[in-house]
């Protein structure tokens, strides 16, 4: 359909074609870069992701239509069995609370000796997670708390076994956390055996956290406890975050380096435990004593 | 015009697709996830061109990275690469076998995979789960059913609105 004597069609149909693409890539570019450092505003992302909570929540209703069921249509004797099981349990922590309520005493006594004022109390809010499969890449979850329940960017999230991860994203009705083992999180940690002071990051595999630069001379052994330090301000102190597995030295060779297990039970569990920074709703931690 | 499809059709196909990408599977299948989105994205190309393909998909896929906390802009990218290759090779795609659409098909998403590696790799992830190199044969394999489903989607439609 060439006409003769048009000038060189294909060329500028060519280029007027990838126009829109290239405008795409560009666009996609700036968007990446932006993200990638941190420079994005959040209310951009946090507008996103109240448009596509909706798909989030569909995607997440078999589970939870089966969970529904699981409670609501279970036969009389799991029932039966279960509710033997957890008042066994109960019965156990009763028996275990017991004993530390003595502890904390004893440890309130010695804290008013010392003048000392630091307390282990905090709050901390029940949250859900939303049964959805984020990027594999990246470990992450989306909770079904937001803005709206008073949910903060850098809350951190804590379940029974310890430290889990941080709220890194917020919508009104959602919020996307990292957790520990994200190869982009890092926490200040310290072993409990020796008080040692480092840093652990996460490596993308749900069952390994790394503990890098660590001096030749330190005092650390496989089966140290490492727990938060609370440097930064960022976590509360005293939470477990793993276990040291095995110690070898890096590929420098004047350091160590640690690979040590989470502590949080990471790919389990469909709740979640935020810790607030507002009033208190329930509390964790040894049991207030009676001054 | 009675000959272009449904919008309900379009927007309700491309949710789908996205509901695909976040929806939780075992462990196993996790990596092996085939990218509905792509697919269908790839059937809109096909069949209803128009200049507000490329952008369409390039929304589509920023969609889709914040639904699974991708990096923003990358599935966006990567999906208004794909819309353009089809676009570009639409004459010839439009007019081969089943089989051989799905090979070509299987090919396109290979690339998406390839460029999914280099994004990610400048961005400094780390490995993928190595599942992931199977996801495309699985497009492949699903492609036709994807094609034959929306197809006839289509057609009922356009039946029913011609008046006889």
């Amino acid at each position: 359909m060439i006409q003769p004597g048009a000038p060189a069609p294909k060329l500028s149909e060519a280029a007027a074609g990838s126009l829109p693409l290239l405008a795409c890539i560009a666009l996609s570019a700036v968007l990446m870069v932006a993200d990638h450092r941190g420079e994005l505003s959040p209310r951009i992302r946090a507008t996103l992701s109240s448009a596509v909570e909706p798909l989030w929540r569909l995607a997440a209703l078999p589970s939870t239509l089966w969970r529904w069921g699981d409670t609501h249509l279970a036969r009389q004797q799991a029932l039966v069995e279960e509710t033997v099981a957890l008042r066994r349990e109960l019965q156990l922590r009763d028996a275990q609370l017991a004993r530390l309520e003595a502890v904390a005493q004893e440890n309130a006594r010695l804290r008013e000796l010392l003048g000392g004022k630091a307390g282990y109390r905090l709050s901390v809010r029940m949250a859900g997670i939303v049964d959805v499969d984020l990027d594999p890449w990246r470990q992450r979850v989306r909770l079904d708390l937001g803005g709206a329940d008073g949910v903060e960017v850098g809350q951190a999230m804590i379940d029974a076994g310890g430290m889990l991860g941080q709220v890194v994203e917020v919508s009104p009705w959602g919020a996307t956390a990292l957790l520990v083992t994200d190869a982009s999180h890092a926490v200040p940690v310290q072993v409990v055996r020796t008080g040692l002071r480092l840093v652990a990051q996460g490596t993308g595999h749900s069952d390994a956290l790394r503990v890098p630069n660590i001096p030749r001379s330190a005092d650390i052994r496989e089966g140290d406890l490492l727990v938060t330090s609370g440097i930064g301000g960022r976590f509360p102190a005293g939470f477990a975050v793993g276990r040291v597995l095995a110690i070898a030295v890096d590929e420098s060779g004047l350091f160590l380096e640690a690979t040590a297990a989470p502590a949080a039970r990471i790919d389990r569990g469909r709740e979640v435990l935020l810790v607030m920074h507002g009033a208190p709703e329930a509390a964790v931690g040894p049991p207030e004593v009676a001054p | 015009m009675s000959r272009a499809a449904p919008l309900w059709l379009r927007l309700g196909s491309i949710a789908f697709g996205l509901l695909v990408l976040v929806l939780p599977l075992p462990d196993v299948l996790d990596a092996l996830r085939p990218h509905l989105l792509a697919l269908v994205l790839v059937y809109w190309a096909l069949e209803a061109p128009g200049n507000a393909g490329i952008a369409a998909a390039w929304l589509a896929g920023l969609l889709a990275d914040v639904l699974a906390g991708t990096l923003l802009g990358e599935q966006a990218l990567r999906m208004a690469v794909l819309v353009f290759l089809v676009q570009r090779f639409r004459a010839q795609l439009r007019f081969f076998p089943a089989w051989q659409q799905a090979a070509a098909v299987g090919l396109m998403l290979l690339n998406d995979l390839v460029l999914m590696l280099l994004l990610r790799g400048i961005a400094g992830a780390g490995l993928p789960p190595p599942g992931v190199l199977l996801a495309p044969l699985l497009g492949t394999l699903l492609w036709p059913w994807v094609f034959l489903l929306l197809d006839a989607l289509r057609l009922r439609h356009r039946e029913r609105s011609t008046p006889r």
